[in-house]
């Protein structure tokens, strides 16, 4: 085929689902979020300095019951989530700034395929964090006591609650205007999991803060995986955990809609 | 085989089918209380190239977006390949292309990639978007880069990889907001051969500009917009034409001769700048006249110490329209008018 033949008007536009929409947006989401190497490696590297921090630095302080790393594990795990997880909004918020969603938009392009991409490159980054964060964990001395069936309803129960985190910051960086303030959300949402019993036991906290703590939403999915990872009973926390997760998910994935159709019309 | 009797079709189809590429009347956008549009009619005919020439805050970039259906305007009707802008927002989408002021390309993705990904958004196969993208690559000369990323780009090659993209689709109308706005010369003369090349094979391109040159040089046809109006519409040379003929610049050897010599011209002195030493004549430009000019203000050749013949620019032409000077590529001649 010639050039001239090649730029030429086509005959009308050619038919494209939104599943290879989506599809190809998103591989775009998991390239840009494998390439952006400081991102990667402060996703990676916070969580397990933080974890380093807790179990030898305040960890022989906190008397929890048990080693100190047994207890702090699912709240590490959740702080690194909840830390990769943020950065979604500023991705959504970067993308949503530059030239790049007009060019989307003008190929009718659904809006939501990008926020969907971002939501799933999340996924995969924290899905690699997870496991990186569990090897140090198990390599200081972390001893989980779980069953194939523990172990895939803690990675469950882990994977929704990234859902509805990375749901949450992506609305928060449709809303806002700019990266900037997206990043601000980032600092936000890890200081949500310090009230909880991510690491040290609500017993010890001041009255007025132990009713929000004892039942944050942060405090159920650690409770959960706490309970699936050592072999204890689970109580309602699990239920109370997917609900959570799918609750926040499905408002989110509203508001965020509602939010780009009055930003763009 | 059936896809090139379709487009062989559809060529002849749009051949006879003559409802202009963009149509727009009375397109009106207010941002608060400020009126960013106020009644802008346009008509582009297919296949040509139309450029919108403007200053900074003319209301361009605004025309651009709506009909790129990206803002809705607030008044005023706007048709581009044959569909409304408001009314049928996707069957616009599905046959145009945009390459808007900021480049909208992933600089952590690679030159080729960015364009598989565009290709794959138009509706192509996998197999067909890669080769779609090397084609163009090779086209837009951009091959050797292709397979690094694009943050590693020069300017002038990142406004190509742009543009490259908002070509992929083969839209039926092509926008393109500022396309050399902030390009060296080497780059905006390669711009300028990609923008011919597509008028050639067809496809109607919408470009805004602030640069005279620019428009002077790829469109058939501008449109002058000033403060959301169109001011003036035309060709190039009939944009030039309003300004008038040309003018034989006459610069004297000091206030006396500028006296005689001006006494010598009386009323025909289109133009008389005592502190500047300048004295203007109608002219056709042919060396007969500049020298029976000469020969008659300046009889004792030494009152006229140099000369320029003036041909009018578009420069002259928007200055006259707008009251205002452009952002000219040459700012010394605008200001001479």
């Amino acid at each position: 085929m010639s050039d001239l033949t090649l730029l030429r008007p086509a005959p009308g536009p050619r038919p494209r689902s939104r599943a290879t929409e989506a599809t190809v947006v998103t591989g775009r989401c998991l390239r840009l979020t494998r390439r952006d190497v400081d991102a990667v490696l402060m996703a990676l590297s916070l969580p397990v300095m933080m974890m380093l921090l807790f179990v030898y630095l305040f960890g022989g302080a906190i008397a929890t019951g048990t080693r100190y790393v047994t207890y702090v594990v699912p709240g590490v795990l959740l702080l690194c989530v909840g830390f990769g997880a943020a950065s979604t909004a500023v991705s959504v918020a970067k993308d949503l700034a530059g030239g790049v969603i007009d060019r989307f938009r003008a190929m009718d392009v659904h809006p939501a395929a990008v926020v969907n991409g971002q939501v799933v490159a999340s996924l995969a980054r924290n899905a690699v964090a997870t496991v990186l964060v569990m090897l140090v964990a198990v390599a200081i001395g972390f001893r989980p006591h779980a069953g194939p069936g523990a172990w895939l309803g803690a990675t469950g129960v882990l994977a929704l609650c990234v859902l509805a985190l990375s749901w949450l910051a992506a609305t928060f960086g449709v809303l806002t205007r700019s990266p900037d303030a997206a990043n601000g959300f980032t600092f936000f949402l890890s200081f949500v999991t310090y009230p909880s019993s991510a690491f040290v036991p609500v017993a010890t906290m001041p009255g007025w803060l132990q009713g929000f703590a004892r039942n944050q939403p942060v405090t159920h999915v650690i409770e959960t995986m706490r309970a699936l990872l050592l072999g204890h009973p689970v109580g309602d926390h699990a239920a109370w955990a997917v609900g959570w997760s799918l609750g926040v998910t499905g408002v989110c994935v509203i508001v965020s809609s509602l939010l780009f159709r009055r930003r763009f019309g | 085989m059936a896809y090139t009797m379709m487009r062989m079709a559809y060529t002849v189809m749009r051949m006879t089918y003559t409802e202009p590429a963009v149509e727009v009347h009375g397109l009106v956008k207010r941002y608060g209380d400020v009126a960013v549009l106020d009644g802008v009619d346009l008509s582009v005919a297919r296949g040509t190239v139309f450029a919108l020439l403007g200053p900074n805050g003319a209301g361009k970039t605004t025309t651009v977006n709506i009909l790129a259906t990206l803002t809705r305007a607030d008044g005023g009707t706007a048709r581009v390949a044959g569909h409304d802008v408001t009314s049928q927002r996707r069957d616009v989408r599905r046959r145009i292309g945009l390459t808007g002021q900021f480049v909208a390309v992933d600089g952590q993705q690679t030159g080729r990639e960015n364009l598989v990904m565009a290709a794959r958004l138009c509706g192509f196969g996998r197999a067909e978007a890669a080769r779609r993208a090397d084609a163009l690559l090779e086209r837009l000369d951009l091959v050797e880069a292709a397979r690094r990323r694009v943050s590693t780009y020069s300017g002038g090659m990142r406004r190509r990889i742009d543009v490259a993209a908002g070509l992929l689709g083969e839209p039926e109308v092509l926008f393109l907001d500022e396309p050399t706005t902030g390009l060296d010369p080497r780059s905006r003369q390669q711009a300028w051969d990609v923008i011919g090349g597509l008028a050639d094979a067809g496809t109607t391109v919408v470009l805004t500009t602030q640069y005279l040159e620019e428009a002077d040089r790829l469109a058939g046809h501008i449109a002058v917009l000033d403060g959301g109006r169109v001011v003036a519409e035309g060709s190039a040379a009939e944009l030039k034409a309003r300004v008038g003929e040309r003018r034989l610049d006459l610069r004297l050897a000091g206030p006396t001769a500028y006296d005689t010599v001006l006494a010598r011209l009386g009323p025909r002195a289109a133009r008389a700048d005592r502190d500047g030493l300048l004295l203007g004549v109608p002219t056709d430009g042919t060396a007969a006249h500049v020298r029976a000019v000469l020969d008659e203000v300046d009889p004792g050749r030494e009152a006229v110490a140099s000369f320029v013949l003036h041909t009018p620019t578009l420069d002259d032409a928007f200055l006259a329209l707008t009251g205002r000077e452009t952002a000219s590529t040459h700012p010394r001649e605008a200001s001479r008018v």
